[in-house]
């Protein structure tokens, strides 16, 4: 393992991860959890948390934390840079492609292409997450040990603030904790 | 100088103040830079708002880099950029050094636990969300696609990146599929 290693895996998230706010977390969840097993899963639901907490991004967040675990703020800052030199680059390539013709047709089909595969990943992501919550294991495959009834009514009543009654992510999260902070204490 | 240690401090305020994504963050840069400093039209706003969206990474740091830019060139992307990176930088490296003493604690650990129900849950809201946009299309090969990306991923252990790469390609040759059926229509119109 390498602060070059840790770039290139950085570097490969941002790259792809096309469709902004949730688009990263297939991308870490693989790359850096399954793949190289830098963060656990739960460490990386922790992230996720965070980050939709605090302003920063999903991808940027992983970054930091996970070349602070490795190499310290060095670390922290080469993960960091990897993650966003792909942005870099091709922001600055489309911006000048951008100016010369307005619609160019091959960035318009690819987003096009990506949008409900995007989806598809997110999804995806959030059931390993879901089954992590309720199984207590993100592979069910391998046999279920225990049923988390209270991590699933949780589940089930943020998603019902969201839809139903329009809850903020923050607001629906910091209720869950609560409850949570409640419930598992107690029993 | 001025108005580049001007741009730091806005897009460090921006990025250190700004809960709830990409998205938010690009109307309060609006807000600011358009509406408050004058230093740039809403028009041009628009236009790298959906640049910022094209490009892959974060929304918030493909737009600095944009508005950095425009407003002071080169030195003023790497200053938007540090200024936008700073702020989650510094809080994840404190929570870094409190994390494991922080999860530890049996009531921390207790509420973190609720959380990640919600986390799951907001996930779930989101998907909801954009595969009810995408199936109200009616565009029945974006919904292949959506269904075949998720048995890819989630059944067969495809890797994403290569799922992202093909349904880029896919995207591509149906739009330029798309483009030359136009022109041959407008050939055919021009020949009767």
């Amino acid at each position: 393992m390498s602060l070059l290693e840790l770039f290139k895996a950085f570097f490969q998230i941002g790259m792809f991860s096309f469709g902004g706010g949730m688009a990263a977390i297939p991308l870490v969840q693989e790359g850096i959890v399954a793949q190289r097993g830098w963060l656990s899963m739960t460490q990386f639901t922790d992230l996720i948390t965070i980050a939709e907490m605090t302003p920063g991004p999903i991808a940027v967040n992983s970054a930091t934390f996970v070349g602070m675990q490795l190499f310290g703020l060095p670390g922290a800052i080469v993960a960091t840079a990897g993650c966003i030199l792909p942005s870099i680059i091709l922001v600055s390539i489309l911006a000048v492609a951008y100016s010369k013709y307005k619609e160019i047709f091959w960035i318009k089909g690819a987003l096009n292409g990506l949008r409900p595969a995007v989806v598809a990943l997110i999804a995806s992501a959030g059931i390993t997450i879901l089954f992590l919550v309720v199984f207590g294991t993100s592979k069910v495959m391998d046999g279920i040990e225990s049923i988390n009834v209270i991590g699933f009514l949780l589940f089930a009543a943020g998603f019902f603030v969201l839809r139903k009654w329009k809850f903020s992510p923050i607001k629906t999260m910091l209720l869950c904790g609560l409850c949570g902070g409640i419930f598992y204490s107690v029993l | 100088m001025k108005k580049l240690l001007k741009l730091f401090l806005s897009t460090f305020y921006l990025s250190a103040f700004t809960f709830g994504g990409g998205y938010v963050i690009i109307s309060l840069m609006k807000k600011k830079f358009v509406d408050e400093m004058h230093w740039m039209e809403e028009g041009e706003m628009l236009n790298y708002t959906a640049m910022a969206q094209s490009a892959p990474g974060a929304v918030a740091v493909n737009a600095s880099i944009l508005v950095g830019f425009r407003i002071a060139g080169f030195a003023g992307a790497v200053v938007a950029i540090i200024g936008t990176i700073l702020p989650p930088l510094i809080i994840i490296s404190v929570i870094f050094f409190f994390y494991e003493a922080f999860r530890s604690n049996p009531i921390v650990s207790a509420v973190l636990k609720g959380m990640q129900s919600g986390v799951a849950a907001v996930i779930a809201d989101v998907v909801v969300n954009l595969s009810s946009t995408i199936i109200k299309n009616k565009d029945m090969i974006s919904v292949m696609i959506m269904i075949l990306a998720f048995v890819a991923t989630f059944a067969l252990g495809v890797n994403v990146m290569v799922i992202i790469a093909v349904c880029a390609a896919v995207g591509i040759v149906r739009e330029a599929l798309a483009v030359h059926r136009k022109e041959a229509d407008h050939e055919l119109a021009g020949t009767l």
